[in-house]
């Protein structure tokens, strides 16, 4: 066969309201972004679940590698006081 | 990286037994790949081949209103077939393969698309028997191990509960009407119950992926559990609008707390599953029909594609 495995894969990202995060939500073939954009309205968005679509090639996207989280996010572990919790307040002040 | 398999067997291991999704990039036993493979594109096929015996009621339809919602139940079957296909590639299959697959005779589809529909009360027996028989099945897939199979779950579940309700309200109509409709009705029934109980496949003692699958919670509940679950919802459904379940076995057990119910025509389902039910030729047929009759479209766009590429 001629043309197989020509579409490039495209991840795609909704966002449900105005004001919240554009979430992953799948992936789909498409010869282009502008054709990923409609496919994933006809796909991911037949009920209204979202106000906003992305459409990205999955070969653009860089992704860590779990295998080597704990390198990788070794810095954040022996940070406790990047935490709220980390500090006691006084008895009587518990709104802060 | 010094690991060897053994590790990684282990750190597969432990992921299941700590209820943690696997995903795509993690390491996976080749068998338990295979399995899914297996499975999923399985599953993607279902939802595709399945748009076809509805898809043979959509032009005679008897009021615009059910057209429309007829329509849009067959469209989110697409959008299931692409989930499904899109989760299964992340295994490192590619479209092309699976489809071949399916055209070659290598993978399977639920036999149950083998069936043909044929009144308008089959519409109704389809979305409220076999979606809802679907729905039980997809519902406990939605704890399934690996991480790209389950979220399509979710997502699948999400849209199903419409299918079974508007399966369901043909259904209700029906036996409120004529004498005939609720003969036509009672047809229905008569001819999907069976075949909807085979779409839990075999007894769990002859199922042959099923204790692996198990294992790897792939499977997170047995057939015939679930095929339980699915005869004691369905049962009162029945009773609710006064059509009767084809099955004189059928009865109450207050011991057991669900209802008993009949032995399976096995013979039938391996029938079926080899390729002898009623529409086993006509449903491959039809969609590698579609598939080549698409063809100069896919053309048309690496086309485009390659000229846009090349300015
Ligand atoms: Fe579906
Ligand atoms: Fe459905």
């Amino acid at each position: 066969m001629s043309n197989r495995n020509m579409m490039p894969l495209f991840e795609v990202f909704v966002r449900g309201k105005r004001g919240l995060d554009h979430i992953h939500v799948g992936s789909l073939h498409a010869h282009d972004a502008e054709q990923a954009l409609e496919y994933a309205r006809d796909t991911y968005i037949r009920r209204g679940e979202g106000v906003s679509i992305w459409v990205v090639e999955s070969k653009h996207i860089h992704a860590s590698q779990e295998s080597d989280a704990q390198a990788f996010y070794d810095p954040m572990d022996d940070k406790p006081y990047r935490h709220a919790t980390y500090y006691t307040l006084p008895d009587g002040v518990d709104n802060m | 990286m010094a690991e060897t398999t053994e590790d990684l067997e282990q750190a597969f291991e432990a992921k299941i037994a700590a209820e943690e999704k696997i995903e795509p990039k993690d390491w996976m036993p080749e068998a338990y790949r295979k399995n899914l493979v297996r499975q999923m594109s399985q599953h993607a096929h279902s939802e595709v081949i399945g748009m076809q015996p509805e898809g043979n009621w959509l032009t005679r339809a008897p009021t615009l209103k059910r057209k429309c919602i007829l329509l849009a139940k067959i469209q989110d079957e697409g959008g299931h077939g692409l989930y499904l296909y899109s989760a299964t590639e992340t295994l490192g299959v590619s479209r092309e393969e699976l489809i071949d697959a399916l055209h070659e005779g290598r993978a399977k589809y639920a036999s149950i698309f083998n069936y043909p529909s044929l009144t308008w009360a089959d519409i109704g027996a389809i979305g409220w028997l076999v979606d809802g028989a679907a729905i039980v099945n997809q519902i406990s897939l939605q704890r399934t191990s690996y991480g790209p199979y389950a979220r399509a779950m979710v997502r699948i579940c999400k849209e199903e509960s419409f299918h079974q309700r508007q399966g369901y309200e043909i259904m209700v109509e029906l036996a409120r009407g004529s004498d005939a409709q609720k003969a036509m009705a009672q047809d229905a029934l008569n001819r999907w119950w069976w075949p909807s109980l085979m779409m839990f496949g075999p007894h769990d003692a002859e199922s042959a992926h099923s204790a692996q699958s198990m294992l790897w919670k792939i499977k997170r509940q047995s057939n015939d559990d679930l095929r339980q679950k699915f005869v004691d919802q369905t049962v009162p459904q029945a009773e609710a609008i006064g059509l009767r379940i084809p099955d004189d076995a059928l009865v109450w057990n207050e011991a057991r707390g669900h209802y008993d119910f009949g032995e399976i025509d096995w013979d039938e389902f391996q029938r079926v599953i080899r390729g002898d039910g009623l529409c086993n030729r006509q449903r491959l047929r039809h969609h590698k029909q579609a598939h080549d009759d698409g063809a100069w479209v896919r053309e048309a766009m690496a086309a485009y594609a390659a000229r846009e590429e090349n300015v």
